[in-house]
């Protein structure tokens, strides 16, 4: 009886919380969920994100907002816990009616969203780096695909500086796994022999190198011009580089190109054993561009702190967010379906002084950067790319997925299209 | 002094400079000579001298227009790495060199450190220092102080990997002549990857003169590795003898090139031998390197271990919050060099003992405020010091924010100690076992010669006894639980010096010590110092074949079957309380 008398109690409660904040909060604003973790391993990275989301939709606001509605921030915190991601964007989207999501940084993180936003067709922004091999209907990667990140990094070093040796060095997981595996096919195709590739795997935050350094070491001692391509994520890197440093490996005689190393992972680091390696990306802080100043300029007055970094997947997510800006415009609503098919093919500006364009394949062009590390913590650009590079999301060199194209525009509508067999596979990656 | 500097630098600049130019006009200077030579019947004698006359006339009119007029072109030239294109800049500093100006080694290692700024109004390259989002320039050619400018009036001069390499190998030819002998012998060793005549010849030139045995012998293994590729098929196989058993990675290349290449067969018969010695010399080595990485993995270990080896171990607590008392030593070394931002080799120093009071103190609050009030209560204890490692880790959040910090290394703690060409240790990690062995052997004194280790040792042998003889058991749990912390946050320093210095430090850290602990049997400290060697040195020796990942997993399982034979680990604690547990 006492029982039911609390329920009833509760039920009293949550039915006059909904009755009293129901209208106000339900105004006339448009709800953007921010899934970025606060607490545990990834909110060394992820925070920032988060941060960054609200300035841009704080920036947003004072424009007037989207269709003239205020843009309204809800953020969770997943806690660096996979399946918590999922229940997490679940609540974002049945409980608070979010029309967006902007999230996620570990590959991970990201197949466990995958199937809650693709049952309850949301649309959901990723702003960093990955694997590719994955095409989904509302997700949209704003971050590089291997083509645009791996592949000219590999040409950078085959071409600019003579590589014939390759150490490819990774943590233990999806994302090196999977790159390693696209790169080591890219350099057997441009006759590299086996005999001249290393791979090497490590658990994650692994923190004693001394011996695979002295291999790299000795690998890189034969005559031959070796390079590091480096997957190793996060935390595992710095005392990797101190081990260099100490090892006296110089990156004029064994560079290190990193994947997963920018402005904020060297911010917590001691850079001067580090100077001349070299980094990846589709943006630095350094690039020069008036765009960049004033968001450099915006981010740090925002955080207040004016040796705060900017970096790669900060500038994933301003592309992402103005473009679902002009998308909603467009398309005159935020309902997720009308923005699906109305991003295709908006174009917004990018930090790096060019222009980026959403493609039919849910990715977006962008330049390709290659930095060296330097005594300030910032990467000096030595290398970028011609033009804009398109994201692909089925690499190909990879013997399954060469024959598979995306394209989610209405005749086809398929992520993962079959060009030799003529069929759509469906959504099983 | 002064002057001799001086001296040996204009020696030096002419010995550079000579080949330098020999090594980019060989070629060209071939023509004009022999032109020169076909003219020389023209000549007379009286003829040559009055246009010798001439000539110094000239020079000395216009030498004092003359050297304005280089200055000139020297900033001239050095405005000119205003350019974007790094092929052009490299052709530049190439020049720089080659012009061999009192300021050149300054402007070289200021390019190196970044430090060479254009002013984008003028294009004007001046050496440029940052203070306060503020640029003061100076001159590079006459020093006189110039404007201050903000960050968007001035560019960096960048420079990329292939001229930071020719910048080093020059400033190392500039190095030969240097007054230290290790910095010679450096610059020696650095020129073993590009070898040329030139090379070669400055080497036998220099060699009338060296004095130091080393440096010597490497400028003759310099000479030998150039007569590998000699014509002369004995030249070679002379050269090979000399290099027999000489570790240098360059050697190894040099002769595997003979091996397989070589017309003389007698060469490629002798390369082949002394190629097997070199191979067998080099596995000893490795073994001894292996050896040596075992040992610091196993330090590190012990360290990070054997403040638990004594809360755990010696008290029977099992405390999960014991990583981030580690965590809390490294940040303290961090806010240690905050506040001694110009003394970083001494913060070291300042950081132990401070970092053994934060946590110590930390470490008794803990103790103090929950695992007294759990006492005897295992499980309870390991839930509750599991969340206070969760609030620990979430309080260092909140007030140094979830990005790691940059802990500096000092100077003598970082490159390594040069053995060989194989061989070489690495100075952190040599001076991290040396100072595990020291806070070892420190902790063993303080458990066996003090009375708080009387104490400890008593009360932890049987409690009810030792209060009976009037031990205040309640004040030795505190001071024992504090000692075991304080450990952890002087592991924290070592560790800071090593790894990141994050909120997840700890965590990295609490398995691998519960393991160390266990392993070696708990309540033996020498137990926790072989078990730590062992453990690591039994990883190290796995790695190379197994893989970091495999060799952690196959480290775990072993453990896990030894238990099951021998649960009390190692060196199982004798004596009646000891079964009685």
């Amino acid at each position: 009886m006492k029982l039911y008398k609390d329920i009833s109690k509760i039920a009293m409660v949550a039915s006059l919380v909904t009755a009293i904040s129901g209208p106000t909060f339900a105004a006339d604003t448009i709800k953007v969920g921010v899934l970025h973790s606060l607490s545990g391993t990834m909110a060394i990275s992820e925070t920032t994100l988060k941060d960054t989301m609200l300035m841009l939709i704080e920036d947003q606001n004072k424009k007037g907002g989207v269709l003239g509605r205020q843009l309204e921030a809800i953020v969770v915190d997943p806690a660096s816990n996979w399946p918590l991601f999922a229940e997490k964007a679940r609540g974002l989207i049945e409980k608070d009616n979010v029309d967006v999501i902007f999230g996620s940084w570990t590959s991970v993180s990201r197949k466990s969203v995958l199937p809650v936003i693709e049952e309850l067709n949301s649309v959901f922004f990723y702003p960093v780096q990955y694997e590719g091999e994955e095409s989904s209907k509302n997700v949209f990667y704003t971050g590089a695909a291997p083509n645009q990140q791996a592949i000219p990094a590999v040409d950078y070093l085959m071409n600019d500086l003579g590589v014939e040796r390759w150490v490819l060095a990774g943590t233990d997981y999806v994302y090196p796994r999977t790159t390693n595996k696209i790169l080591k096919a890219y350099l057997k195709a441009n006759g590299v022999a086996d005999s001249d590739i290393m791979v090497n795997y490590t658990p994650f935050g692994h923190s004693d190198w001394q011996t695979i350094v002295s291999d790299i070491k000795s690998f890189g001692s034969e005559g031959k011009q070796t390079a590091v391509v480096s997957t190793i994520n996060g935390d595992a890197n710095v005392p990797f580089y101190k081990e260099l440093g100490n090892q006296d490996i110089d990156a004029s005689d064994i560079p290190v190109v990193a994947f997963s190393v920018g402005e904020e992972e060297l911010s917590g680091l001691d850079t001067t054993p580090l100077v001349g390696h070299l980094a990846a990306w589709n943006y630095f802080m350094s690039v020069d561009a008036g765009v960049n100043d004033e968001f450099i300029e915006k981010w740090t007055s925002f955080i207040g702190d004016d040796e705060r970094v900017t970096n790669d997947p900060m500038e994933a997510h301003y592309i992402g967010f103005n473009m679902w800006v002009k998308a909603v415009e467009k398309a005159g609503s935020a309902d997720p379906e009308a923005v699906q098919e109305a991003i295709i093919g908006i174009t917004t500006a990018n930090l790096s002084g060019g222009v980026s364009a959403m493609m039919p394949n849910h990715h977006i062009t962008k330049p390709v950067l290659i930095g060296e590390i330097q005594a300030d913590g910032q990467f000096d650009i030595i290398w970028e790319t011609s033009g804009l590079v398109a994201g692909d999301a089925w690499s190909d060199f990879l013997p399954g997925s060469k024959d598979l194209i995306s394209d989610w525009r209405s005749p086809l509508g398929c992520g993962n299209y079959n060009v030799k067999t003529a069929k759509c596979s469906g959504q099983n990656y | 002094m002064e002057t001799t500097t001086l001296k040996q630098l204009s020696v030096l600049a002419r010995i550079t400079k000579f080949w330098i130019i020999r090594n980019k006009w060989r070629h060209q200077m071939v023509v004009p000579f022999n032109k020169i030579m076909k003219y020389k019947n023209f000549l007379s004698w009286q003829r040559f001298a009055s246009f010798l006359s001439i000539f110094f006339l000239i020079v000395g009119v216009f030498s004092p227009l003359q050297s304005f007029a280089k200055e000139e072109n020297f900033q001239d030239l050095l405005d000119q790495l205003s350019t974007k294109d790094f092929s052009e800049k490299f052709n530049i500093v190439e020049e720089i060199v080659l012009k061999n100006n009192p300021e050149t080694k300054f402007i070289l290692n200021s390019l190196l450190e970044g430090k060479i700024y254009s002013i984008k109004s003028t294009k004007k390259v001046v050496l440029a220092v940052k203070e306060n989002k503020k640029y003061t320039t100076t001159d590079l050619v006459n020093n006189e102080p110039l404007e201050v400018f903000t960050k968007s009036e001035v560019t960096k001069v960048r420079i990329n990997n292939k001229i930071r390499k020719k910048i080093k190998t020059s400033l190392a030819l500039l190095d030969l002549t240097h007054a230290d002998e290790s910095i010679r012998l450096g610059a020696v060793k650095s020129t073993y990857k590009s070898i040329s005549k030139e090379v070669v010849n400055t080497m036998q030139l220099l060699l009338k003169t060296e004095e130091s045995e080393d440096v010597r012998n490497s400028m003759f293994v310099v000479v030998s590795i150039y007569n590998l590729n000699s014509d002369n098929p004995s030249e070679r196989i002379k050269a090979i003898e000399s290099l027999e058993g000489n570790l240098e990675p360059i050697v190894k290349v040099q002769l595997k090139k003979l091996i397989d290449n070589d017309l003389d067969e007698g060469v490629r018969l002798k390369a082949q031998k002394a190629l097997e010695i070199i191979d067998s010399r080099i596995n000893i080595f490795k073994t001894f390197e292996t050896l040596f990485f075992g040992l610091s993995f196993g330090s590190v270990l012990i360290l990070a271990a054997i403040g638990l080896a004594i809360t755990f171990g010696v008290m029977g607590v099992i405390n999960m919050a014991h990583g981030e008392l580690i965590m809390l030593g490294a940040y303290t070394t961090y806010v240690v060099q905050l506040l001694m931002p110009s003394h970083i080799g001494l913060s070291i120093f300042v950081a132990i003992p401070a970092a053994f009071l934060v946590s110590a103190l930390v470490g008794i609050i803990i103790e103090r405020g929950v695992i007294r009030l759990l006492h005897g209560r295992v499980l309870e204890t390991l839930l509750a010091t599991f969340g206070v490692s969760l609030v620990l880790q979430q309080i260092v959040r909140t007030i140094f924010s979830p990005l790691n910090r940059a802990v500096k290394t000092p100077e003598w703690m970082s490159g390594a100690l040069e053995i060989n060409g194989i061989l070489s240790l690495t100075w952190n990690r040599l001076y991290i076992i040396a100072f595990c062995l020291i806070v070892f052997t420190v902790l063993i004194m303080v458990l066996k010669k003090t009375s708080l280790g009387l104490q400890v040792r008593a009360v932890s042998q049987d409690r009810s006894m030792a209060r009976a003889m009037g031990v205040r058991s309640n004040w030795v749990d505190a001071m024992t639980f504090g000692l075991g912390s304080g450990v952890a946050g002087i592991a924290g320093v070592a560790l800071s010096q090593l790894t990141n210095v994050g909120p997840n430090l700890g965590q990295a850290y609490i398995i691998d010590s519960f393991m160390v602990v266990v392993f070696g049997g708990v309540g033996n400290l020498w137990g926790t110092l072989i078990s730590g060697f062992g453990l690591g040195v039994i990883n190290k020796f796995m790695e190379p074949w197994a893989g970091a990942v495999l060799a952690k997993v196959l480290i775990l399982i072993f453990i896990i079957l030894f238990i099951q034979k021998r649960p009390r680990g190692l060196f199982p604690q004798k004596g009646r309380s000891a079964e009685a547990n």
